[in-house]
């Protein structure tokens, strides 16, 4: 089996993430050795997966936890009356 | 997932259904401490739903609250983080419908069954960015405004598995579809971020050979 580079294409997440057969994952790896653009696409999509996992990308507002938690137990003792 | 991954998950899901019983039971104050570790998926779920801080933040909150609310509804089917996250999506959901009406979800739907010939950002050359260029806001701001770009429906995968790193399985129970779908959202999701973002996160990697462009 020859790939060609929109095969790789179709393939990119479950190559990022190990999950296809030996067999293409050899075609593709023989693929990338002589094609600059699609070694550059797939580290390119492997390399923003890595940022994705970052905490920094989405940062949570100062306070967010204890305004949160502020909130429930409000919530918690208004039931707590209820029941008694 | 690894086998060790596997006895984990499942240990804390037992200690989880230990900590609910005794919420139910009256130690109600407990329930602080089973949804702490899940503060910033919560957060993260609406934000990337709504787009600002303030929405995300009461969304959040009417999540974590309505979780509380209905505990006993739980039944220990799926993990508690996935029940949770559930309640987060809709809520996010009810908020888009009064906000945008349903016409995203429609946009979406179609979104996905038309991606039509895709062509990635044709780079020749890439190197690696490091993780610490995410101090710069520029370099933050492109990030999130690529996710903003992306249909909901593949932003949604997206965070969920490359950001808050949920499990394929725990991904598809709280979206309700399957893992085939969720590796097919993701996948085009991946592909959509690549094709937005190299070109722009290009000039923050050490200097290189040069982009040969063409993609707009």
């Amino acid at each position: 089996m020859k790939i060609d580079c929109k095969h790789v294409w179709d393939h990119i997440s479950s190559y990022i993430d190990g999950e296809i057969d030996q067999e293409l994952r050899q075609e593709i790896d023989r693929h990338l050795q002589h094609c600059s653009i699609c070694s550059a696409t797939i580290d390119s999509t492997r390399n923003i997966v890595v940022l994705m996992a970052d905490e920094r990308v989405y940062e949570i507002p100062a306070g967010f936890s204890k305004r949160l938690h502020t909130r429930l137990d409000e919530v918690i003792r208004s039931e707590s009356l209820d029941r008694t | 997932m690894t086998q060790e991954e596997t006895i984990r998950k499942a240990q804390k899901k037992t200690d989880e259904e230990a900590m609910i019983a005794r919420i139910l039971g009256g130690e109600r104050d407990l329930f602080h401490e089973l949804i702490r570790p899940y503060e910033r998926i919560v957060y993260s779920m609406v934000f990337s739903m709504l787009g600002n801080e303030a929405d995300a933040e009461d969304a959040a909150q009417t999540a974590v609250i309505q979780a509380y609310l209905n505990l006993d509804k739980y039944r220990g089917e799926s993990r508690f983080s996935t029940w949770l996250v559930t309640i987060a999506l809709n809520e996010g959901r009810n908020r888009l419908r009064k906000t945008k009406s349903l016409r995203e979800d429609s946009i979406d739907a179609l979104s996905e069954e038309a991606e039509g010939d895709y062509t990635p950002a044709l780079l020749t050359d890439w190197r690696e960015i490091p993780s610490e260029t995410l101090e710069r806001n520029e370099v933050r701001e492109h990030l999130q405004k690529a996710i903003e770009r992306l249909p909901l429906l593949y932003r949604t995968v997206l965070v969920m598995r490359d950001m808050e790193g949920l499990d394929m399985e725990e991904t598809a129970r709280s979206l309700c579809v399957t893992t085939t779908v969720v590796k097919v959202r993701l996948h085009r999701a991946r592909r959509m971020m690549q094709r937005d973002l190299a070109p722009l996160l290009k000039r923050y990697a050490p200097k290189g050979k040069g982009w040969l462009g063409g993609w707009s």
